[in-house]
């Protein structure tokens, strides 16, 4: 990019000749391997910060077994398994995405990343829904906090359910934020697909990001059978 | 050497693979499975897990350096809970007798 005609004489390989290589790589490969390694460092990173919300979790769940049942007794069982095909569909057309950039096909990945945010979004919505369920049944921890469930004919006390609520809406609503953000960078991806920007030799941010939304996905598969399947017998 | 690419058979294969294991977990929360319950709740989405970084996240195909990038991540998981729990599973609060005449 900056170097000067006698650098790109000396070294053919960069420069002119390959603009998708940053100058500091030998080979694509090297910057490839490079580019996934780094991004699942920070995956190892995310696992730690919601590592500390999964451990808070199960520390109170086996403190206040009961009460944890009995609230999650409260979500909406469809509503979640919903959320998990359209989450996991998603995570198949990113896949999609990143093969058709691999291929070099531009036009299928720019399809396959819209069809990626249009179940993301989806996702986000059902999720605002339930989410507004909870604020009419008065379940989000505060002032007008009230619990009156019970688990196998037993009431539970109305502090313990609050601290599942509390663990709930902290542990989906990190999970819907860092969705947020996945939407935006598929929107810059959309954006750079197409202006044609990614080549089968340098298809990097998009691996990078679909590295990242999996990883989102997976985060939900925990999520799922710990937030809404306690208690359900 | 060109990265690995996958067919869309192998994606729908795994995608499949996913939706009969989110079935099978709520089915399975539905029957009473006693103390096994978490095991085969935790079991049904490890497996889920390890399919999505095995295929989707390439992991497979990957370098032996991103592999172990990976298990580290689960290993420092693994110290967290297992350094945690090792303490609030094992508190046990035994009633203290008082002393007699205080």
């Amino acid at each position: 990019m900056a170097s000067t005609p006698e650098t790109v004489a000396a070294a053919p390989a960069h420069g002119a000749e390959h603009p998708g290589l940053a100058h500091h790589f030998e080979s694509y490969e090297q910057q490839r391997e490079s580019a996934s390694l780094g991004m699942w460092i920070f995956i190892a990173q995310e696992i730690m910060f919601f590592g500390g919300l999964f451990i808070a979790y199960a520390v109170y769940r086996h403190m206040y077994p009961d009460g944890f049942a009995a609230a999650s007794a409260e979500l909406d069982v469809k509503l979640g398994t919903f959320n998990t095909v359209v989450l996991i569909g998603s995570s198949l057309t990113m896949a999609l995405a990143v093969r058709a950039a691999q291929l070099g096909r531009s036009k299928a990945s720019a399809w396959f990343l819209i069809a990626t945010m249009a179940l993301g979004t989806t996702f986000l919505g059902v999720k605002g829904i339930e989410y507004h369920h909870k604020y009419v049944e008065h379940h989000i921890p505060g002032p007008s906090f009230q619990f009156t469930g019970e688990h196998h004919g037993q009431p539970v006390p109305a502090n313990q359910a609050r601290i599942f609520f509390g663990l709930y809406f902290g542990m989906t609503g990190l999970h819907a934020l860092h969705m947020v953000i996945g939407l935006g960078l598929l929107l810059w991806l959309l954006y750079h697909t197409r202006k044609g920007r990614f080549t089968p030799d340098n298809y990097n941010y998009v691996e990078g990001v679909g590295l990242y939304w999996h990883f989102v996905d997976i985060v939900w598969i925990f999520l799922f059978p710990l937030l809404y399947l306690i208690g359900r017998h | 050497m060109s990265a690995h690419i996958s067919s869309v058979k192998t994606y729908f294969t795994v995608f499949l693979c996913l939706m009969a294991g989110t079935a099978l977990t709520v089915w399975a929360a539905f029957h009473d499975f006693g103390a096994l319950s978490n095991v085969v709740a935790l079991g049904i989405a490890i497996t889920k897990a390890t399919l999505v970084i095995l295929f989707f996240m390439h992991v497979r195909y990957s370098t032996r350096m991103t592999g172990l990038v990976v298990l580290s991540g689960a290993l420092w998981l693994f110290f967290l809970f297992a350094l945690t729990l090792a303490d609030y599973l094992t508190r046990v609060f035994v009633p203290v007798q008082a002393a007699a005449g205080m």
